[in-house]
């Protein structure tokens, strides 16, 4: 990712260029992105949703993880208020509970639709595309009307979202119809007839409702993804999205079953645990059936194109090593998580390779080794860091993030869990380790401006969110990074 | 290896193998009590001490890490005779049942309240998640963070030299 | 007792009338069985308290001629707030400042043996006993005063540890004693002073032990460090039947700062000078070792499934009337119960350290009874009584039979092959989670029905548990004794059914039913270890009773507060209720959306303390998350001691408890116990701690000590239970409530 500019630093630019270009296209645009507003209705009965219909919706609202943007972190499921912190300024989430005064208890059926299938609310406002409905737009109406059911049958709660922080122009609702009219396509999704069945429901899942693509694909400046790169990596709540097209950055190549494990379970033995905001992704999967989960992960390794025989080779020998050190630790292979400490295995001698740096060694072999390399069984123990996609990305913030922040852990859930190393090193330790994992554990070559990443991200310039790993909980906020 | 650090204000040099966790080497070598062993994982909190004025989980720190560093401990916040701002409000709160755990609390939220005096009972929980206790003594750690974070503002304020709080 | 609360004349209640032999037997000579909270039987006029077992009055009280007071108890501190609450008993009849009296808690060789501390009844036991041991002790100083001064008893004044008086000569507390022979026993009738005139009981005296715990004294027995101190770690069997194969602990002896590598048997440990050197070493011995383990866990198999399976014997607890078999219909009303195998979970794992000095062995501990762990270690190390000693040192949080015992024996083991030299052992997070004895998974099975009036007629209630207690006893308890080369077996359990309860603790209910039936369904077999978890059985049988009870109140159209008090007669229950559901605010309203309010009563093993709780909480059906948000609790221990340990304990019981309810489950495959630290087995974090819990006190001047520490389970998690069912309609019968059972159910068929 050195090739290109971070987000961050384009965003001044961005943010000048881009409302010039929106306020002039916005009130050109007038005529053409009139809505009409849609009258309300009472809330309809719960008891009118079929079970079934509401069961589906609560599958696809989980696969939309519609409640980790619109919940505030320990509040109520749904409620919004939210503050997502955007490259233009700050936007809250809306209430979707079917709270008749604050939420969408007045909404028809069409309404609902309308806003999933072209960003309009009820009123006839356009939605900042903040609510992904560039993916959103592709739900059959049948899926919207499950969502619908679902959502109506929650528990209404009385939230009114706090005001949105935008500078002018971009609080001028109308200015998103200058970006819809840029940037924007209708269009429900087309199955392709050339592809299996799976691949087809897959693909729906993923560009549809489960918006991959919002996180895992660059932006441009006025914050739309780049079409033509999509799903080539991007960034999400101070996190490195990694591309999941054929520039992989893991070190074993993903494949549909591991895919599917990943995404099924939050975490895969030859790739690490799911976190960021990928561990609320991966926590709200649990309610979707292994079909869906499984069409997902033949979507996506599909997309990610076979690996090169170069890869692949190297992969199978990394999980050869990998093996073989569990099995050396005294865990039978495929007994499960079991000791966490005692009865795992010492650290291993340096294989030779330092990466140069003999203070990140010596750090690594007494601060990470006696988990990463104690042969307990992920989730619970660490991963080697051969097989870790962060050390071998070239964007290294998210090896960075958890070094600094950890995994904190679930409040009473299961859960993988590291403690944060922002306290015990120091900036320039952290450098060493990080240049030590980098020489050691990739082949990559070395990262450049680490000294300044980790200043940044630890005093908060760069801005991570860091939550539980337990998914859906998304309490209590920020947990340990510095605010 | 030598290590030079300084702990509870006072400098030390102690003899360790470079991977030994720092809490052992405060409670072994230097017969400091209050940071305890809970898990030797990072996952519970009793062994939090403050590196720098960060909380710091001492059981998964190795001392190599600590050459030049002031670390201190609950030792360094009072005595007996003489409590701290926070000692005395845990005292006063009897906010203790077996308090193995407690020293590990005193010092998130003592690191907390140095970096953010005015943390609310939202951010003071926050903080706490990284810290387990077992007895059920919540309530009363909740307050005697509190009460402490009172008195550490109003002595900062009284204090002629002190910041704004 | 004066409050018994009428018993039917069932096995139980034989039992308890004929029980006063079998209780001085037990406590003399401890039995495996018993856990020392026997007490619930009671001669029609009991001696007071341990005086029972141990009546001479200079066991409790000594005072020196120097006038030193020292007072003496058998049980030990736990993080209960004991130490303090016995200082304020013996310091009110003594009619001297706490501060003047030195405490010295359960030791082989200074103490009386009061077995263990558990039960919820160092209050009723050593309390009672101090109290009137300390009573008499003042009244013979004033006799002797009122000899030597001339003057009446009843004029005599105490003040700073002389007696005066009312001519304004005084003599010391030391003069008096020494011409005072305090080998007596005490009597049954001990003058206390009355409940209108005390001055220290009552009140809310600040705990003794807290300033050191907050300044980094040493408090702990993982403080300890005498001189020449060695560090051992042992190595443990993987899985509970696992048997060593090989070893090769060569590599391991020629460790930096290793001094020895033991093996007997399945016992492995490592010594070294260094702490961190011995974890080392044991990482490295523990790799070296190679194991045969057979699969002897059970797996995935359902609870249910699992416990039907181990059935071997059926007691009946209690029967009266004609209870069953109910039919089911309209006003009757049938459910299964279950709750998993949870751990103590001690936040500092266990710890000992044990020196073999010339003149024996001696131990120090955080074990909840010195006198039974000395029993079982010497008899592991083949050592007369005589020569083992076991001090009690404060460990972290005790919560019933963890893994003390076990921490002590493997001192004791090491350190007996390394004379002269004391050695610490302190166990791992892993080692503490896999090797400490569980609370046994439960299920009950309870039907009801209810008559033409809303009132219950008939109630059966099944339970199938384990035995709760395996405590030493005898050597076989001790995980080391299990391991050597010539093993100690695990002695076999036996169902016991007591007044006290143990698997069918608090499973008689408490309300006015005609038609009652309770089987015990004992288990003999353990495939995972379990003993004694705060209050035993009554968790899980409150949680189902007491969900029982708010189904049928709502079959019966009634609120369920009221539906209770329509079934409970002892007035002191009634008071509970009454007062929980007042200060709570419980009108019977419909909560917020999403919010759920549930109710929940016991009386502590049916003759103990009471407790009423009130709980609000909100349930999150989209994350299956659910928050209490307040709990209001009434309780009722009789006389009060200390007004805020009482307080303390409520709210801790509460807390944990709930942490129990909403998200613990050992988790385990075929072979090895797969939750082994805080993140396979979670616990409550802040995040999940209530905004508030208010514990109301009734006073009860006056009355017995009824104990404190296990009050609350049981009804924290009925309350939690029915409070979610308030909220969503849902009645989960499964514990614990965690959010795949609370989430409305999305995976199609």
């Amino acid at each position: 990712m050195g090739r290109r500019k971070t987000r961050r630093n384009s965003i001044g630019r961005g943010l000048i260029g881009g409302a010039a270009v929106i306020l002039a296209l916005g009130a050109g645009a007038v005529a053409w992105a009139w809505e009409s507003a849609i009258p309300p209705q009472p809330r309809p009965a719960a008891e009118s949703f079929p079970a079934e219909l509401v069961a589906e919706g609560a599958r696809l609202a989980a696969v939309g993880n519609c409640i980790a943007c619109h919940t505030v972190p320990g509040g109520r499921s749904f409620a919004g208020g939210l503050a997502l912190p955007t490259p233009f300024g700050t936007i809250h989430s809306t209430n979707i509970t079917p709270d008749e005064d604050t939420g969408i208890g007045r909404w028809s059926e069409a309404a609902f639709t309308r806003a999933m299938r072209r960003g309009v609310d009820r009123d006839g406002r356009h939605l900042y595309p903040a609510f992904p409905y560039d993916h959103y737009t592709r739900v059959s109406d049948a899926d919207n009307r499950a969502l619908y059911a679902y959502l109506m049958t929650r528990t209404p709660v009385r939230a009114e979202a706090p005001a949105n922080h935008l500078p002018f122009p971009l609080n001028i609702r109308m200015a998103v119809a200058g970006w819809k009219l840029l940037y924007f396509r209708e269009g429900a999704f087309t199955p392709d007839p050339a592809k299996p069945e799976v691949w087809n429901r897959g693909a729906y899942l993923a560009e549809g409702l489960g918006h991959c693509g919002a996180c895992h694909s660059p932006r441009n400046a006025l914050g739309a993804v780049d079409k033509d790169r999509a799903w080539a990596g991007g960034e999400a709540e101070g996190w490195t999205a990694y591309p999941i097209d054929q520039d992989s950055p893991a070190p074993v190549p993903w494949t549909a079953d591991s895919l599917t494990f990943y995404l099924r379970h939050g975490w895969h033995p030859a790739h690490g645990v799911s976190r960021g905001p990928m561990a609320e992704v991966t926590g709200n999967l649990v309610g979707l059936p292994d079909a869906d989960v499984a069409a997902i992960g033949a979507y996506v390794a599909d997309r990610m194109g076979p690996p090169s025989a170069e890869r692949l080779r190297r992969g199978e020998d990394l999980r050869a090593l990998v093996s073989r050190r569990t099995a050396d630790a005294g865990a039978p292979p495929g007994a499960g998580p079991t000791a966490a400490d005692s009865q795992a295995r010492p650290p291993a001698a340096d294989s030779g390779r330092t990466g140069g740096d003999e203070r990140g060694e010596a750090i690594y072999r007494t601060a990470c080794a006696t988990c990463h390399e104690s042969g307990r069984p992920l989730p619970f123990g660490g991963l080697p860091f051969a097989l870790s996609t962060a050390v071998n990305a070239a964007n290294p913030q998210n090896i960075v993030n958890v070094t600094l922040f950890g995994l904190p852990p679930g409040d009473g859930t299961v859960s993988a869990v590291m403690p944060a190393f922002g306290g015990a090193l120091t900036d320039a330790d952290m450098v060493a380790l990080l240049r030590y994992l980098r020489g050691r554990f990739s082949d990559q070559p070395p990262w450049d401006g680490l000294e300044r990443l980790v200043a940044d991200t630890r005093s908060g310039a760069h801005h991570v969110a860091v939550r539980p790993a337990d998914g859906i909980e998304r309490a209590p906020q920020n947990v340990g990074a510095a605010d | 290896m030598a290590i030079d650090l300084t702990v509870n204000g006072t400098p030390q040099r102690v003899e360790a193998d470079p991977d030994t966790p720092l809490l052992y080497v405060l409670r072994d070598d230097l017969g400091l009590n209050g940071a305890k062993f809970g898990c030797g994982l990072g996952q519970c909190g009793a062994c939090t001490v403050m590196v720098d004025g960060r909380a710091v989980l001492s059981c998964v720190t190795p001392v190599l890490l600590m050459q030049g560093r002031a670390v201190t401990t609950v030792e360094g916040l009072g005595t007996a005779e003489a409590p701290g701002p926070m000692q005395r409000a845990f005292i006063e709160e009897q906010a203790a049942q077996c308090g193995y755990c407690i020293p590990g609390m005193m010092m998130r939220a003592q690191a907390l309240l140095q970096e953010r005096p005015d943390a609310d009972d939202a951010a003071i929980r926050r903080a706490l998640e990284f810290n387990l206790c077992r007895c059920g003594t919540h309530m009363r750690i909740l307050r005697a963070i509190r009460r402490a974070a009172d008195t550490m503002r109003h002595a900062e304020t009284a204090a002629p030299n002190g910041r704004a709080g | 007792m004066s409050d018994h609360s009428p018993l039917p004349l069932t096995r139980r209640g034989l039992l308890a009338a004929g029980g006063a032999l079998v209780v001085t037997v037990s406590l003399a000579r401890p039995l495996p069985a018993q856990t020392g909270d026997g007490g619930g039987a009671r001669p029609p006029k009991p001696a007071p308290g341990s005086l029972a077992q141990t009546p001479r009055l200079d066991a409790w009280v000594r005072i020196g001629a120097d006038g030193a007071i020292t007072v003496f108890t058998g049980k030990a501190e736990l993080g209960q707030g004991i130490r303090t609450a016995l200082l304020q008993v013996a310091a009110e009849e003594l009619r001297v400042p706490p501060a003047a009296i030195t405490l010295v808690t359960a030791d082989t060789a200074r103490t009386p043996n009061e077995g263990y501390t558990a039960g919820s009844q160092s209050m009723q036991n050593s309390g009672t006993a101090i109290r009137a041991a300390a009573a008499q002790a003042r009244a013979l100083l004033a006799q002797e005063a009122a000899r030597r001064l001339g003057a009446p008893a009843d004029a005599l004044g105490f003040a700073d540890k002389r007696v005066t008086a009312p001519d304004g000569r005084t003599l010391g507390y030391g003069e008096l004693a020494a011409s005072l022979d305090l080998t007596v026993e005490v009597p049954a009738d001990a003058p206390l002073t009355a409940p209108d005139r005390l001055s220290v009981m009552g009140q809310p005296l600040p705990r003794v032990d807290i300033p050191a715990k907050m300044t980094g004294g040493a408090a702990y027995v993982q403080d300890l460090r005498p001189e020449g101190m060695l560090h051992a770690r042992v190595v443990r069997p993987p899985s509970p039947a696992a048997r060593l194969t090989a070893l090769d602990g060569a590599a391991v002896e020629a460790m930096p700062g290793v001094v020895a590598v033991l093996r007997d048997g399945d016992f492995l440990a490592v010594v070294a000078d260094k702490e961190y050197r011995a974890v080392k070493a044991m990482r490295a011995l523990a790799s070296a070792a190679r194991w045969e383990e057979p699969a002897t866990l059970p797996g995935d198999t359902p609870i249910p499934d699992l416990l039907r399976s181990l059935e071997r014997e059926v007691g009946t607890v209690d029967a009266k009337g004609d209870a069953g078999p109910i039919a089911d219909g309209p006003r009757s009303l049938r459910a299964r119960f279950t709750r998993p195998y949870q751990l103590h979970g001690s936040i500092g794992p266990s710890c000992a350290v044990a020196v073999m000095g010339e003149d024996g062995l001696t131990v120090w501990s955080h074990t909840q009874g010195v006198y039974p762990d000395r029993k079982a270690i010497a008899e592991m190390l083949r050592l007369p009584l005589d020569r083992v000693r076991v001090i009690h040192t404060e460990g972290s949080g005790c919560y019933g039979h963890n893994g003390a015992d076990d921490a002590a024996a493997d001192a004791a083991l090491i350190a007996s092959k390394l004379p002269g030299r004391p050695v610490r052992v302190q166990w791992m997070r892993e080692q503490e989670h896999a090797g400490e004895p569980y609370g046994p998974a439960m299920m009950i099975e309870a039907a009801a029905s209810l008559d033409g009036n809303g009132r219950i007629d008939r109630w059966t209630f099944d339970v199938w548990s384990n035995t709760h207690t395996t405590r030493p006893g005898g050597a076989g308890a001790l995980l080391a004794a299990r391991h050597l080369a010539e093993p100690f077996p695990a002695e076999a359990a036996a169902m016991q059914i007591t007044p006290a309860g143990n698997g069918d603790r608090n499973a008689i209910p408490l309300y006015a039913i005609p038609n009652t039936r309770i089987l015990w369904h004992f288990l003999p077999d353990m495939p995972l270890r379990v003993s004694a978890l705060r209050s035993l059985g009554a968790y899980a049988n409150v949680f189902a009773l007491e969900s029982m009870m708010d189904d049928l109140a709502l079959l019966a159209g009634a609120d369920p507060v009221e539906f209770r008090l329509r079934h409970l007669e002892d007035p002191r229950a009634r008071r509970v209720v009454e007062l929980a559901a007042e200060r709570f605010g419980w009108t019977g309203a419909a909560p917020a959306p999403g919010f759920g309010h549930g109710f929940a009563f016991a009386r502590y093993k049916n003759h103990a303390a009471y407790l009423a709780l009130a709980v609000e909480l909100s349930v999150d059906r989209g994350s299956g998350r659910v928050r209490m948000t307040r709990a209001t609790a009434a309780i009722d221990s009789g006389e009060i001691v200390n007004p805020d340990g009482i307080r303390n304990q409520t709210e801790g019981g509460i807390i944990q408890a709930m942490s129990w309810t909403l998200f613990e489950r050992a988790v385990y495959d075929d072979t090895r116990v797969t939750s082994v630290d805080w993140a396979s087995y979670p616990i409550l974090r802040f995040a999940s701690v209530p905004d508030r819990i208010d514990v109301h006190i009734v006073e009860r001047p006056g009355d017995p000590f009824l104990g404190t520490g296990e009050a609350a389970q049981g009804p924290t998690a009925a309350a939690i239970g029915n409070a979610i069912r308030s909220a969503t309609g849902l009645r989960l019968r499964d514990l614990p409530f965690t959010p795949d059972r609370v989430r409305e159910p999305t995976a199609s068929g």
